[in-house]
């Protein structure tokens, strides 16, 4: 009786000591997080177990080795067996592993099995990678934005103290409501990416003319980090993915707000802009979106992406300009940005983009001109 | 080059339908002997010799890598460098140094493990070799050209690397067709050997188990590279003449590369491994001087883990978005390969047992490699858990894998190799003091650099990014730090190999006391045609 | 060398010709490869590859028991002036019932182009369930600067549609079919 006290207690110790272990090593930044869904909660497990098996095979088979590497020396004086096969030893060692294997196949299967079912979604997202950032829509509600980094270059170089969140910030971040299973498809304009946030546990290709489908139920509000996962070229690791999570009605009335906003935009190319103002706007938009590739003074990187600085076939061409930004290049990461920008800002970069770096040209596009091209 | 073995005379042959017979006739003097040589021995001394030549030049990749990986920032190169050099690290690593370096082994020591004169086809054996610089000239020239090396990884997923990749995508093609040429030419005349060329009276159980490792992975290199040649062909169509395989706006599919990619990406990996698992398998019985235990069971083990890796391929692509049948497939096959890799494992445990063990640096090196692996094989398991792979693919948690694998795995091996076989190839021992800290520099530098990578990998770092948030900092300046020790530590190799061809305490033909496989039986240093006449051999001298 | 012996030169031929033998059959395997994956996509659903051709209609009941959110979403590529787009959003079918939805194409540029509309389907498992009658998918599409072309998909998600499936969706992505690489961007 007592002595099956004794075990108890050891083995509550040692349960517990794995506890607060395994909370270090998460605290510390150490091990997978354990995340904000059942999904990512049920994986966490999964590691964890699979972890401790290996660690438990690993005690006994390096335990054995050491023992024999230690006991058995020759400047010990140790003389060598002639013993070089045991039948029934070896079908041991055959078995056991399989057994060990089929304990973890079973709820590891039953992980997946739930993992695949993104059937009775709430609400549907449509991710869409592109070279480097990625553009987010909800699916019959008119909402959809481009969202990428928004750490600046300066902290890069190191010119400016990094942030907190260096390299995991973005300009705007993909709103989820709480509770709620979201649907996620996924696919790229380009080459591969993959989306990925640790917390969610959810990890999917983004793959150029294909759709993938995933899900995910966010049990906890909070803003969620991660990044592109499969590499895709120059910024790969410049495309980060920030998720953020609010409750269901703080969540309605973002939604609601995004699309006032959007109507608000879609006015604004009625009225008749100034240059300045579209220059203005057009800055912006430029480094959010265009100066990865084309570089903040517009020297781009050539041959990949060419200078717009002093680039004539542009700048003597208007109608070849706005084709290009609207519609992209076959075969090269430029996107058509027609359906991801609005009027306003596409009239505005275009505008910015004629007229920054000595460019000079004086030329100002109108908001309202892209705007009947588009409903064309 | 003093430490040529002496040139005797040849005994003269009937012209032999592989030619090897009048190569020998005339042989030419200085650089032309090298060019022109069929012999087994001084092609396996140039593949071994290139292939350190371009791990340190994977190396010096890597350390740029590490540099750049130091701090968290941009500090010295550019993030399109930087893919180049993890491209070319991996490419150099995996096609330039441990590929020829087991080739090199193999040209050395099988036809002397199985009482051959030479390999089966000695001029083709010339000729795999000497296409090797060409094709490695060919794709380190890429770094200079406009437009730079290739940047899309090792594993060249398209469309990155076919409508997205820069102009010397051509070049690599082609010289990945050229290494892969070498590697099948390799292969046959290795099978060839071994199948037809043994001497009287050793049967195929027989063999030695670093024999049996290299036929069963000829058979894999036959089985894929060809498979390999195939997907770079179709690259090369999508990318100069217009066909749409991998492009899906043509009706073709980017993840039907990544299939055919890893049906042969997979087995490679093994082919990397299996030889070294042969190498090991023959050292430790040498140093527990005690023989192999379970010698049909670990061939059986390499046998069936050949034959599983063309079964598990699509565990890299966990994330693709397979269907759910596919991903719980791939996930229990995966899993099932830990059973006769285990069996490898307790196999060389019990060889150990009641052995009467001592530590040349050979022994060293070949402990190092089974505690190490295991580890390697140990991530590997929780890899192949699909739901928990979501949350490791792509990460630094796999680079740890890959790299415990292939760095204390197949390099180590070849280290315990070229430790064990040195004073048969010299006739000198290497510098014991000095072999010793290139073991424990090179122990401690290893998982200096490659096991913080667990943890930061688990903590969310993907893998091929020039940059990375403040929480990954500290465990990546300690990998900085170990690659820095472990990459310095390699010129104490080099140093070690060249002062042994030099120089050094004499061996005797029976290097090491507890050694019994065939190669013990002829001089230090092995002259240039051994077994000309073939041995008889008796299995129970062998003691298998 | 030795003097080789006669038989085992002619052994050691007869495995290099073995060996060749069987390195062309695995060249040759890799490119078969090609259309036994199509083959392989289409009996699994891999990948949510369509077939691209056009099926018949299976005729019998209609599963009223349960009822199919279908979606369909349009996207286009780079390079390519036009638009791609749906009335219907998302439709709510029973399994066996043929349903006809329309598109329109529309070239917003200023030149003759044509253009192809990839399919793909999620989930993976329904793409081999999903019948396509008539589909514009199945050809390249051609059309003059300002030219607009409806063009009607009829489907029907069979029956044997597994039962946890309730929303399929279909995604179109338009690819312009003359790849002209240009380097202005």
């Amino acid at each position: 009786m007592r002595k099956w006290h004794v075990w108890m207690t050891a083995g509550t110790l040692l349960l517990s000591g794995e506890l607060s272990l395994n909370g270090k090593l998460q605290a510390a930044g150490w091990n997978m997080p354990v995340g904000v869904t059942d999904i990512s909660r049920e994986v966490h497990s999964l590691h964890m177990t699979i972890f401790w098996i290996c660690v438990v095979i690993g005690v006994v088979v390096f335990g054995a080795m050491f023992y024999s590497l230690f006991r058995y020396r020759r400047s010990k004086g140790a003389q060598a067996a002639k013993f070089h096969e045991h039948t029934t030893v070896e079908v041991i060692w055959t078995a056991i592993p399989l057994l060990i294997l089929i304990g973890m196949a079973v709820p590891a299967t039953a992980t997946l099995k739930k993992m695949y079912d993104a059937s009775e979604a709430d609400l549907d997202v449509m991710i869409t990678g592109q070279q480097w950032r990625w553009q987010y829509s909800y699916l019959g509600e008119d909402v959809n934005f481009i969202s990428s980094l928004a750490t600046p270059r300066e902290q890069i170089s190191g010119d400016q103290e990094r942030g907190e969140n260096y390299l995991l910030e973005v300009d705007q971040p993909l709103v989820l409501p709480v509770g709620k299973k979201v649907r996620l498809l996924m696919t790229s304009d380009d080459v591969i990416h993959s989306w990925w946030v640790p917390e969610l546990a959810v990890k999917q290709d983004a793959i150029p003319g294909f759709v993938n489908e995933n899900w995910v139920r966010i049990n906890e509000p909070g803003i969620y980090r991660g990044q592109c996962a499969e590499l895709c070229g120059k910024d790969h690791g410049f495309m980060p993915v920030v998720v953020q999570a609010m409750e269901e009605e703080e969540f309605d009335a973002w939604l609601a707000e995004r699309k006032s906003a959007a109507s608000e935009e879609a006015a604004g190319a009625d009225r008749e802009w100034k240059l300045d103002e579209l220059m203005e706007r057009g800055e912006q938009v430029y480094g959010s979106i265009c100066a990865a590739c084309h570089q903040p003074n517009g020297a781009g990187l050539p041959p990949t992406f060419p200078a717009l600085a002093g680039n004539q076939a542009l700048l003597d061409d208007r109608e070849h300009h706005l084709d290009t930004v609207l519609n992209g290049v076959a075969g090269t990461p430029m996107p058509g940005f027609r359906t991801t920008l609005s009027p306003v800002e596409l009239a505005a970069v275009i505008t910015y983009e004629r007229n920054a770096w000595g460019n000079d040209t004086g030329d100002v596009v109108q908001p309202s001109e892209i705007a009947e091209q588009l409903a064309e | 080059m003093a430490s040529l073995p002496p040139k005797h005379p040849v005994q003269q042959g009937t012209a032999d339908a592989a030619g090897g017979a009048d190569a020998h006739h005339h042989p030419p003097k200085g650089l032309l002997r090298w060019v022109l040589t069929t012999n087994h021995k001084e092609i396996g001394t140039l593949y071994l010799l290139f292939s350190l030549l371009m791990f340190l030049i994977g190396g010096v990749f890597a350390l740029v890598i590490r540099a750049e990986l130091f701090q968290p920032g941009l500090q010295l190169v550019q993030p399109e460098f930087f893919n180049q050099m993890t491209t070319m690290h991996g490419l150099i690593m995996v096609f330039g140094a441990v590929m020829p370096a087991f080739v090199g082994l193999a040209n050395w020591m099988v036809p002397l493990q199985i009482g051959a004169p030479d390999m089966a086809l000695p001029r083709l054996n010339n000729f795999s070799f000497w296409l090797l610089p060409v094709a490695f000239t060919l794709l380190l020239s890429t770094l200079f050209m406009p437009g730079g090396a290739p940047n899309f990884g090792w594993t060249f997923y398209a469309p990155l690397s076919t409508t997205y990749a820069p102009p010397s995508t051509t070049f690599f093609i082609l010289s990945l067709h050229i290494a892969g040429i070498s590697s099948i030419l390799g292969a046959i005349n290795i099978i060839a050997t071994i199948l037809n060329l043994r001497a009287p009276g050793m049967r195929m159980m027989d063999m030695t188990l670093f024999v049996w490792t290299w036929l069963i992975t000829a058979f894999l290199l036959i089985a894929v590279m060809p498979v390999l040649a195939g997907v770079v062909t179709m690259m090369l169509m999508d990318i100069n003449f217009g066909t749409s395989f991998f492009n899906a706006g043509g009706g073709g599919d980017p993840v039907m590369f990544q299939h055919l990619f890893w049906f042969f990406g997979h087995p490679e990996v093994y082919i990397m491994i299996l030889p070294a698992f042969g190498i090991v398998s023959v050292i430790i019985p040498t140093f527990a001087r005690k023989p192999l235990f379970g010698y049909a069971s670990m061939v059986y083990a390499t046998a069936s883990i050949a034959i599983l890796s063309f079964m598990v391929w699509a565990h890299h692509m966990f994330v693709v978005g397979l269907p759910l049948v596919a991903e719980l497939f791939f996930m229990y096959s995966t899993m099932l390969i830990a059973v006769p890799t285990g069996v490898k494992v307790f196999n060389w445990v019990a060889t150990l047992f009641r052995g009467s063990i001592s530590y040349e640096p050979a022994m060293l090196f070949a402990i190092a490699f089974v505690i190490l692996f295991t580890i390697g094989g140990f991530s590997g398991l929780m890899l192949a858990i699909s739901p928990a792979d979501f949350q490791y693919h792509d990460t630094y948690f796999v680079v740890a894998h890959f790299h415990y694998v292939l760095v204390p795995g197949a390099i180590f091996s070849i280290m315990a190799a070229v430790y064990y076989w040195l004073p048969k190839w010299t006739g000198h021992y290497p510098h014991l003091r000095l072999s010793q800290w290139h073991f424990w520099l090179s122990v401690i530098g290893v998982n200096l650099t490659f096991f913080p990578m667990h943890f930061s990998g688990l903590a969310g770092m993907p893998r091929r990014i020039p940059d990375y948030s403040l929480q990954f900092a500290d465990f990546n300046m300690v990998s900085s730090i170990g690659a820095f020790m472990f990459g310095l530590s390699q010129l104490l190799f080099v140093v070690i190999v060249f002062m042994c061809a030099r120089g050094g305490e004499k061996a005797p033909a029976k290097t090491w006391d507890g050694a019994v496989d065939l190669e013990w039986t002829v001089p230090s240093p092995a002259p240039l045609h051994t077994f000309e006449t073939p041995p008889q051999y008796r299995p129970a001298e062998a003691d298998h | 060398m030795a003097t080789p012996n006669p038989d085992t030169q002619r052994n050691v031929n007869r495995t290099v010709i073995k060996t060749l033998v069987v390195l062309a059959g695995m060249f040759a395997f890799a490119f078969a490869l090609v259309p036994l994956y199509d083959v392989f996509c289409q009996v699994t659903g891999l990948n949510g590859k369509t077939s691209a051709k056009a099926q018949s209609l299976v005729s019998g009941d209609v599963d009223s028991s349960r009822t199919v959110t279908m979606q369909f979403i349009t996207r286009s590529s780079a390079g390519l002036p036009w638009r791609l787009e749906t009335q219907t959003r998302q439709v709510r079918v029973h399994p066996g019932q043929s349903t006809e939805v329309h598109f329109s194409f529309t070239n917003l540029g200023k030149e003759v182009d044509v253009a192809r509309a990839v399919p793909s389907v999620t989930p993976s498992e329904a793409a081999l369930h999903l019948r396509k009658l008539a589909c514009f998918c199945f050809q390249n599409q051609r059309l003059r600067p300002g030219e607009k072309m409806e063009a009607p998909l009829v489907f029907q998600l069979d029956k044997q549609l597994p039962e946890d499936i309730r929303t399929v969706t279909l995604v179109y992505t338009l690819y312009p079919q003359e790849m002209e690489v240009s380097s202005s961007g």
